[in-house]
């Protein structure tokens, strides 16, 4: 089960709204390389990965992932909080707004809606650790792209954040293929 | 001025908490993959301690930022004192 700390992993204060860019950013909400199809991903993976150390590590990730989510809903949020019906219609986000007016809704840059289909539990332990390598560093080129259209500090900042720890993930998801990291009794 | 003074004491102690409740975080997912690490583990448990100690004193003075860390008496403060996305935690 699950417990909530009510704070965000990584601040996000942003005080000027951008509808233009909160359009892309969503991308990692509910885009196919986002951070709430990161979390599903690690959290289906589980169930029928051998390994215990790996057990807790996708366990552990899966749910450093839903903070993730959680601030890029915070950033979307804050990037189109009380807009006017003519900040709307001049930035584009007329589109999205008569869907969902300024509720958070998990879609792609492009508009898709997320969906499974965009990630892998394959019950093969090897094909789900390098397919999860795989899904950070693509999530790392996202925040790469992002970070090219964005210079505001206050929105690059949290964003510089959530990059870094795509890295560190795929650091720890190639290292549970080194079996030399595991208790030796459990390696049969 | 005083309330002032109070806020960014607030706002001092919730750095700390995302301050070593990273690193705490950090630290458990090396773990994962090095349980047998001693070091790590003596490390993890200095951060863990500190995350604890900051987050019984934040719900003594501001409310609580868990269930765990938190005793209602006339007032269920989890609910009604602000959410994190509103940024202005």
């Amino acid at each position: 089960m699950w417990n909530y700390e009510k704070r965000l992993q990584y601040p996000v204060h942003i005080t000027q709204t951008n509808p233009k860019v909160a359009q892309f950013i969503i991308s990692q909400y509910g885009g196919p390389d986002g951070e709430l199809s990161a979390s599903m991903r690690y959290l289906a993976q589980r169930y029928t990965m051998p390994y215990n150390e790996v057990k807790g590590l996708l366990t552990d990730i899966g749910t450093e992932e839903l903070a993730h989510m959680e601030m890029i809903c915070a950033i979307v949020y804050q990037l189109t909080k009380n807009l006017t019906p003519e900040e709307i219609k001049a930035s584009g986000f007329d589109k999205y707004y008569v869907d969902h007016t300024l509720g958070l809704w998990p879609q792609a840059a492009g508009g898709l809606p997320q969906n499974a289909v965009e990630f892998q539990s394959k019950g093969d332990p090897i094909t789900d650790l390098f397919e999860n390598m795989a899904a950070e560093q693509k999530a790392r080129t996202t925040y790469d792209n992002i970070l090219r259209l964005v210079k505001e500090p206050e929105i690059a900042d949290p964003i510089r954040f959530l990059r870094e720890r795509e890295i560190v993930h795929f650091q720890r998801f190639g290292e549970t293929k080194r079996t030399s990291n595991l208790i030796p009794s459990l390696i049969q | 001025m005083v309330e002032m003074a109070c806020n960014m004491e607030q706002s001092k102690l919730l750095n700390w908490i995302s301050m070593v409740g990273f690193a705490a975080m950090d630290m458990a997912e090396y773990l994962d993959t090095h349980p047998m690490d001693l070091d790590a583990m003596e490390y993890y448990n200095h951060l863990n301690k500190m995350k604890n100690q900051a987050e019984r004193d934040y719900a003594a003075n501001y409310g609580p930022l868990t269930l765990g860390t938190f005793t209602p008496e006339n007032k269920w403060c989890w609910s009604v004192t602000p959410w994190p996305w509103e940024g202005g935690m």
